[in-house]
């Protein structure tokens, strides 16, 4: 088979696998590389399954509003599986007075960006969910906010991309990109040169490394955060639940289990390698946290741990740009550690930019050349 | 170590067989024919197909389905067991409640 597609995507994860979707479905052809043995390996299986808008980046919120309003409601129906959406609503916890404080900027933020966004009180957020301890005394509430299963959500996109003629090519790792005639046109791995008449680089932190050999840079860094799943308890709240401290966030999942992340603040000495380690004092501590807040779960069993990366930006929101010193180069990447909720809304805006068609929303906050002093 | 993975390559149709009603992930109730049906919708990996379909994922953790979900999975491939990565083990070992996962103090104090 031959190694050219009119679209090369770097990165398999949501990102990537949800732009082959869109462009396989308008009848491009496309090849994606990922470099790991399994798709959708890096933050895309990695993360809570928040589709949040409340505590979003002005900038990057109406990529989020639009998703939940126009693209999550119908995504099991759209690929075929179930995503395992639901939309019933995000509580950020507050314990004290300066949780309270935090909590009221953040409301009157996402207020002044036509958000459906309140601040209730103790009593108001136990009627929601009367599992949340009486320690709670406060909470902003988003009734529109959610969940969803990334695990799901990014292999539905890949098996239905898959199914439509995208190719994906696993342990391939991208080393450079090169130019032919001053426009991106090759992808060089370690064993294959694959070419495309456009280039989506969506592989995270390691999109950095890559888009350096054509002489651009993004300015991002890479953080661990860990994840942990309980054993399934009967259905107890479907809200998706954070603090105003970040100890953790989570939500029950369809299959009972409870999925929740956070971190111990020490992930800057985790040595390790690369290789996604967990270290032992950081799911513990996300469980102290639990516990204080939904005191009922003391009891419930921890079944798994597991780590990612986040490839966080400077400035905190993602680059989704086509590159103009790269012509036929586009860039998706620096998602910050909240890509999942975005991914379907960014998936069908890379196949627009990729068509060279105008977009639906407008990426001009997210363009790559911001970082200029 | 990750070898190159093409997951357009033929791997044939999937062929309904009399077993794919049993049970091989007894933790999560997963069933042979979802494992095959499951390859054959391009999840050629043990890792995908445990993100997919929770086999191996539930309180065992794989202990007693692991072998025979990465047997399933490598002839529908038509490759031999040995060439499937294993997925990866995570802490802890066992399940463990959160009162008790959570309290590092020695001793109790």
């Amino acid at each position: 088979m031959a190694d050219t597609a009119e679209v090369i995507i770097i990165g398999g994860g949501i990102i990537g696998s949800a732009a082959a979707y869109y462009l396989a479905k308008n009848g491009t052809s496309v090849i994606v590389l990922e470099k790991s043995s399994n798709i959708g390996d890096g933050g895309s299986s990695r993360n809570g399954g928040g589709v949040r808008q409340s505590g979003r980046d002005p900038r990057e919120l109406p990529l989020a509003m639009y998703g939940v309003e126009h693209m999550w409601p119908t995504l099991s129906e759209e690929l075929g599986i179930n995503v395992e959406y639901h939309k019933e609503g995000n509580l950020r916890l507050g314990k004290t007075a300066r949780h309270k404080e935090i909590l009221q900027g953040l409301t009157d933020r996402a207020v002044a960006c036509g958000l459906d966004v309140t601040m209730i009180d103790g009593a108001e957020v136990r009627e929601i969910n009367p599992y949340l301890s009486e320690e709670v005394i406060c909470a902003s509430w988003c009734p529109t906010d959610g969940h969803a299963n990334p695990l799901a959500a990014t292999l539905g996109f890949y098996m239905k991309a898959r199914s439509l003629g995208a190719r994906f090519i696993t342990g391939e790792e991208a080393l450079r990109i090169e130019k032919v005639k001053s426009r991106a046109r090759k992808v060089v791995t370690k064993a294959n040169v694959y070419e495309g008449e456009k280039i989506i680089v969506a592989c995270g932190y390691e999109s950095r490394a890559l888009v350096r050999t054509v002489g651009i840079d993004v300015p991002m860094r890479k953080e661990l955060i860990e994840a942990l799943v309980t054993e399934a308890e009967p259905q107890m709240f479907p809200q998706m639940l954070g603090t105003a401290d970040a100890d953790f966030y989570g939500h029950q999942t369809e299959h009972g289990s409870f999925v929740f992340g956070g971190a111990s603040g020490y992930e800057e000495m985790n040595e390790d390698g690369g290789r996604n380690m967990t270290m032992s004092i950081t799911a513990p501590s996300i469980c102290r946290g639990i516990m204080k807040y939904v005191p009922k779960l003391s009891q419930t069993k921890i079944v798994r741990t597991w780590a990612g990366y986040e490839d966080v930006c400077v400035d905190g929101i993602p680059v989704i740009s086509p590159v103009e010193e790269v012509s036929g180069l586009i860039l998706a990447c620096a998602f910050t550690g909240h890509g999942f909720g975005i991914a379907p809304v960014v998936g069908k805006l890379l196949s627009e930019l990729t068509m060279e068609q105008e977009t639906f929303l407008d990426l001009t906050e997210f363009r790559y050349d911001r970082f200029r002093g | 170590m990750c070898k190159i993975n093409d997951r357009s390559r033929n791997i044939g149709q999937y062929i309904p067989a009399p077993d794919d009603d049993m049970i091989i992930c007894r933790c999560e109730e997963v069933t042979k024919g979802e494992i095959r049906r499951a390859v054959h919708a391009g999840l050629y990996t043990i890792t995908e197909i445990r993100r997919y379909l929770r086999a191996g994922m539930g309180l065992c953790q794989g202990q007693t389905c692991a072998k025979l979900v990465k047997g399933i999975v490598a002839k529908e491939l038509g490759v031999s067991p040995a060439e499937l990565e294993p997925a990866g083990s995570r802490a802890p070992m066992r399940p463990i409640e959160m009162e008790v996962f959570g309290n590092e103090r020695a001793q109790g104090r």
